[in-house]
């Protein structure tokens, strides 16, 4: 077959190939080309191991070098350039030629009919089976022929990957030569579905299947209730005609609910108006705190000293002690005026009261009352202001909500912090025994036999007076008129013309509440009692000016402290006449108080704006402390108090300024322990070291009763 | 010759007044006991004659309001134990001889 072909090729190509052309002659044509062909010629010779020579056809232009070089730009288009553009039909439908603007660009250069059948067609399994009714005959015949012919479909069948079966239905059905081929090897089987020949495996998996779960819940059913009755004709023809005597009563009585609505509606603006006030009470406790809580914050340091500093110094002096100032207390409105009297509260350890007003009888102006507390010192607790001058003023003991309080006019009156208002509960009339001259203190007493509450009070009127809370005033008893005996008798007259004693100030024994002391204008000192209206128990020439202050010691029951203008602090025992310790403090001593703390401790004011601070245990001539704490050196200290349970001492200027103090160690210094022995505390203790004092000083003869 | 024109017209009155509802028990919120009200006064008087109709017309404007399962009884003379959702019951008088028992219930 191979010879025919090549000869066939030839004759068919003789007119293309001019190479071969030329061998047998067409001289006419090539003799244009010759030097081309010159190359062809010698590569004729060596075909079998050159390969094909090149071929030309003959009507290839002759294109010179820069010719060939020139670039032809060609757009190639998906239009078929011979598609006609203008085909006209003729539309049955609306019976007109019309032009197509559709025209198809498809165009068919070569096409050829394959020779491979669909497994699926009829011509495949007609062929199949032929397949393999002729299989079967031919393997039993030619038995030995087979092998053979096996390797031969390995040969061919080797791409698929079951080389060593049989072959399988061929999807595809090649030449008939093949299929003769196939026949004989084998036994066709059923159709099978054709894998990926070339990268296949067979894998198996099962997801999980998750377990079943049963989940159930109830709600609760909504509430439900029961309701029964019975309709009937005379039950509805009842309900109608209450109905309508209701609706006739309604239409009676308009006038009078309208006069009803009215009252309501007044009731309501006063209910209003109540709440409306209370608007600003209702967040007063909170705002309390929090004014509280920012003045903790801003005046932190001081209360971190308040509570824990102790000036280290104290430990390398051997006496002295110095006074740490801590809040000042001031306010506005009493800014002008002087502190006359500091009481502090019983019960409340961080409150006390101020009284405010002046010393200066040529500008008596207006007096004030004030409540601070360490816990804000910015401003007041309570505010009460007087027209007259405060000049002294007493908390109750047990009542500490009641304030006595005497003025620079001479009346008294009680204050009670409970109620809102802003004037006293209790105030002493012209009418009923109002002291006539300025009340330089007032003190509360045990409640009387009556149960009634109680206060002295003492003025320059030369009267100590009770004043017994009874229902709603003030009933007054005198209790002695200080007269000054022998001095002054208008003999001539023969009139009784009675010199007062100016009564400035007094204190009532701890123990004998009978007993009490009172020290005069002019430097006496009484011994009184209550028992007793017309004359004193003793007198001691004390001083040469008024008595500013005088106090029983809170330990030891027989020795009281006064102070004077004239400069000194005395101390001294009531039944000795004269005084057993003297201070000259080289100014007017405005007040003195014993420590609550130890019997031989006490402080005083001069007003020079020093406090003077003794230890007699300590030393019985010097202050342990004397320091200014007033801020400007005209100002001059009024009065001293201590806190019954703090170090700390406030004292108050006539500036309307306290400062509060707290005492240094070395102040407040106990007896120091010896070793394996207990310090002993309480009153006792604290007499029998006041008592060895005094044992010294004491004048041996006199013995105490 | 008066007299029984008064009465007559004593009774037009009557019978005029007595056409409003009168609730005679209900545990709805007032909102919801009055549009019950109108509605039941509405169905009544569209379907004056019959009692049934009127009974479903309020039933099936009830579910549609405020859910399903209403129940309505419309009628001159019944007497009813009935459970129901609380504050969904309306008990009433209506036109001077219907009473109508609405209630929810599932």
């Amino acid at each position: 077959m191979p010879p025919r072909q090549s000869t066939k090729a030839k004759l068919a190509s003789t007119s293309l190939q001019p190479g071969k052309g030329q061998a047998k002659g067409d001289k006419s044509s090539r003799k244009t080309k010759k030097d081309e062909d010159e190359t062809m010629e010698y590569g004729d010779g060596g075909e079998d191991w050159m390969g094909r020579p090149l071929l030309k056809p003959p009507d290839q232009l002759e294109l010179s070098e820069t010719e060939l070089k020139e670039e032809i730009t060609r757009i190639l288009t998906a239009n078929n350039p011979h598609a006609p553009q203008n085909i006209v039909r003729f539309n049955f439908k609306e019976r007109v030629y019309k032009h197509v603007s559709i025209v198809e660009q498809l165009a068919v250069h070569y096409s050829v009919d394959g020779h491979l059948l669909h497994v699926d067609s009829d011509e495949a399994r007609r062929q199949l089976s032929k397949i393999s009714s002729v299989g079967d005959t031919t393997s039993v015949v030619s038995g030995i022929t087979e092998p053979r012919e096996e390797e031969e479909i390995e040969e061919t069948e080797n791409k698929d990957e079951e080389g060593t079966e049989e072959p399988e239905a061929t999807d595809i059905i090649e030449s008939e030569a093949k299929e003769e081929d196939v026949e004989k090897g084998g036994k066709p089987k059923y159709e099978r579905k054709i894998r990926n020949q070339f990268n296949f495996s067979e894998r198996a998996s099962q997801t999980f299947n998750n377990p079943v779960r049963a989940n159930g819940c109830q709600t609760e059913p909504p509430p439900r209730a029961n309701f029964a009755a019975t309709a009937s004709q005379w039950e509805i023809f009842d309900a109608y005609t209450e109905e309508l005597e209701k609706l006739e009563s309604k239409k009676e009585k308009p006038k009078a609910a309208a006069v009803k609505k009215e009252e309501r509606l007044t009731k309501k603006k006063q209910t209003t108006i109540e709440s409306q006030s209370d608007d600003i009470s209702r967040v007063a406790k909170a705002a309390k705190i929090v004014e509280r809580m920012v003045n903790q914050n801003a005046f932190d340091d001081i209360a971190q000293d308040f509570k824990y500093f102790e000036d280290p110094s104290d430990e390398f002096r051997e006496q002295e002690g110095t006074l740490l100032p801590l809040w000042k207390f001031q306010y506005d409105k009493a800014k002008r005026l002087a502190v006359t009297a500091i009481c502090w509260n019983p019960k409340y350890v961080d409150l006390f009261a101020v009284g405010y007003g002046s010393y200066d009888f040529m500008k008596q102006t207006r007096g004030m009352l004030l409540f601070h507390t360490l816990k804000n010192p910015s401003f007041p607790e309570f505010i009460y202001t007087t027209e007259s001058s405060i000049l002294c003023l007493d908390i109750h003991r047990v009542y500490p909500h009641l304030i006595a309080v005497g003025f620079y006019d001479g009346s008294v009156a009680v204050y009670n912090i409970h109620e809102t208002t802003n004037t006293p509960s209790y105030m002493s009339t012209s009418r009923f025994g109002k002291h006539t001259d300025p009340v330089w203190q007032v003190k509360w007493q045990k409640d009387d036999l009556d149960n009634n509450l109680n206060f002295f009070s003492i003025s320059s009127d030369g009267r100590i007076v009770c004043w017994a809370l009874v229902k709603e005033e003030l009933v007054h008893t005198d209790i002695i008129k200080l007269i000054i005996h022998g001095l002054c008798k208008d003999e001539l007259e023969n009139l009784q013309l009675k010199i007062v004693d100016c009564g400035t100030s007094f204190d009532f024994h701890i123990e004998d509440d009978k007993m009490f002391l009172v020290g005069t204008e002019d430097g006496k000192l009484h011994k009184c009692s209550k028992a007793y209206s017309s004359h004193y128990l003793d007198t001691f020439e004390a001083h040469h000016m008024a008595v500013d202050a005088v106090r029983w010691n809170p330990f030891h029951p027989q020795i009281f402290i006064s102070c004077s203008s004239d400069w000194t602090v005395k101390i001294w025992d009531h039944n000795i006449k004269t005084p057993l310790f003297i201070f000259d403090l080289h100014s007017a001593v405005g007040d003195v108080a014993w420590a609550p703390y130890s019997s031989t401790v006490f402080a005083a004011v001069t007003s020079d704006g020093k406090v003077h601070m003794f230890d007699l245990n300590i030393n019985k001539y010097e202050p342990v402390c004397v320091q200014v704490v007033v801020s400007r050196k005209k100002n001059k200290l009024t009065h001293v108090q201590f806190n019954p349970v703090y170090p700390i001492i406030v004292v108050g200027d006539d500036r309307g300024c306290v400062m509060c103090m707290k005492l240094s160690p070395n102040l407040r210094r106990q007896p120091k322990a010896k070793k394996g022995q207990e310090v002993k505390r309480g009153p006792d203790v604290e007499i029998a070291k006041l008592n060895k004092l005094l044992n010294l000083v004491r004048d041996p003869d006199i013995k105490p009763k | 010759m008066a007299d029984p024109n008064e009465t007559k017209k004593e009774e037009t009155d009557a019978r005029r007044l007595q056409t409003f509802p009168i609730c005679r028990h209900s545990d709805m919120t007032e909102e919801m006991k009055v549009e019950t009200m109108e509605l039941c006064v509405t169905a009544c008087e569209k379907f004056s004659t019959n009692n049934e109709t009127a009974a479903k017309m309020i039933k099936e404007t009830m579910d549609k309001k405020f859910g399903s399962s209403w129940h309505v009884v419309v009628g001159e003379g019944f007497g009813f134990e009935v459970t129901h959702e609380t504050k969904n019951m309306l008990y009433m008088f209506f036109g001077g001889n219907v009473a109508i028992c609405v209630w929810k219930c599932t």
